[in-house]
């Protein structure tokens, strides 16, 4: 499993893979009976792991029976063909395996992602304030705090956060919608749609110490 | 726990964050370490934050670390 070291000149080494990774990577990589072979079998071994993660996430779906296992089917398939397309990628820095479930995982998510807006329990931008306290488990016989903290918390959204911003933070915060539907439906990537909202929560941590809340009153709640 | 704190914990952000590139990139390296005990937190800071901050990102962790921990093929 060690990774490529490059030699003297500046020219990468060949990566050394274990035997078992190495055995996939010769398999996948050659032409023929022996590829359609590894093919199906690294097709099965992801479609094992695409249901049993649908299974672990079962709890947190909408999603069941047979539309559960066509989910599978497609995040296998979709894995398989990404995993191919990169196969040249593969440094050994883990077995091949672990390797290969990332892309199943990856696919799993994004499916439940794009499936979220198949029934969506709220619609977008639908700017609900009154759910903020609720989002947080907030204590009901602490209304009163809570309302003031969440007139707070709107005031440093309207005065700090950019149109971006705010349209991640309500959709995400405000109408629950998942990351990755969030992605699907902007079009957009994990990555920015995190850093969009990581640079918001920033944003509204600052301000909302600037106004003497958080630090004060968390300390005196929590 | 009550919202003030989760609130709290929610606008918190780790400088450390490697954000969702770098730690997808990572992710099967990292998972490999945490499954084998090795500190994979102490050797890769930066995604350990981001795992604690990110759901989506927490969650193929721990759907990686299942796959990885489940029968042998």
């Amino acid at each position: 499993m060690a990774p490529a070291d490059p030699t003297a000149d500046g020219i990468s080494a060949p990566p050394q893979f274990d035997p078992g990774s190495d055995q996939w990577v010769q398999m996948l990589s050659r032409t023929g009976p022996q590829r359609e072979a590894g093919l199906a079998r690294l097709h099965d071994l992801l479609l094992r792991i695409a249901r049993g993660e649908l299974q672990r996430r079962s709890g947190q779906l909408r999603i069941t029976g047979p539309e559960l296992d066509d989910l599978a089917y497609q995040a296998a398939a979709d894995a398989l063909v990404a995993i191919v397309a990169k196969l040249g990628q593969f440094r050994g820095e883990s077995r091949f395996t672990t390797w290969a479930y990332k892309f199943v995982i990856f696919e799993v998510s994004a499916k439940i992602g794009r499936h979220f807006w198949r029934n969506p329990a709220v619609p977008m931008d639908a700017e609900d304030w009154e759910r903020l306290p609720a989002r947080f488990g907030a204590d009901p016989a602490r209304e009163t705090e809570w309302r003031e903290l969440a007139g707070a918390v709107r005031r440093a959204v309207d005065e700090n956060l950019t149109p971006r911003q705010r349209k991640v933070f309500v959709a995400i915060v405000l109408d629950g919608v998942p990351m990755d539907a969030l992605v699907t439906e902007l079009g957009s990537n994990r990555n920015a749609i995190y850093k969009t909202m990581f640079d918001a929560r920033r944003k509204l941590r600052a301000a909302l110490a600037a106004n003497g809340y958080l630090n004060d009153q968390i300390s005196r709640h929590s | 726990m009550n919202g003030w704190s989760a609130l709290d914990r929610f606008l918190r952000t780790d400088p450390r964050d490697v954000g969702c590139a770098e730690a997808m990139e990572l992710l099967h390296v990292y998972a490999e370490l945490a499954a084998a005990d090795a500190a994979a937190a102490q050797r890769y800071p930066g995604i350990a934050a981001h795992l604690a901050a990110c759901g989506p990102c927490g969650e193929d962790f721990d759907g990686l670390l299942a796959a990885i921990r489940g029968p042998a093929e």
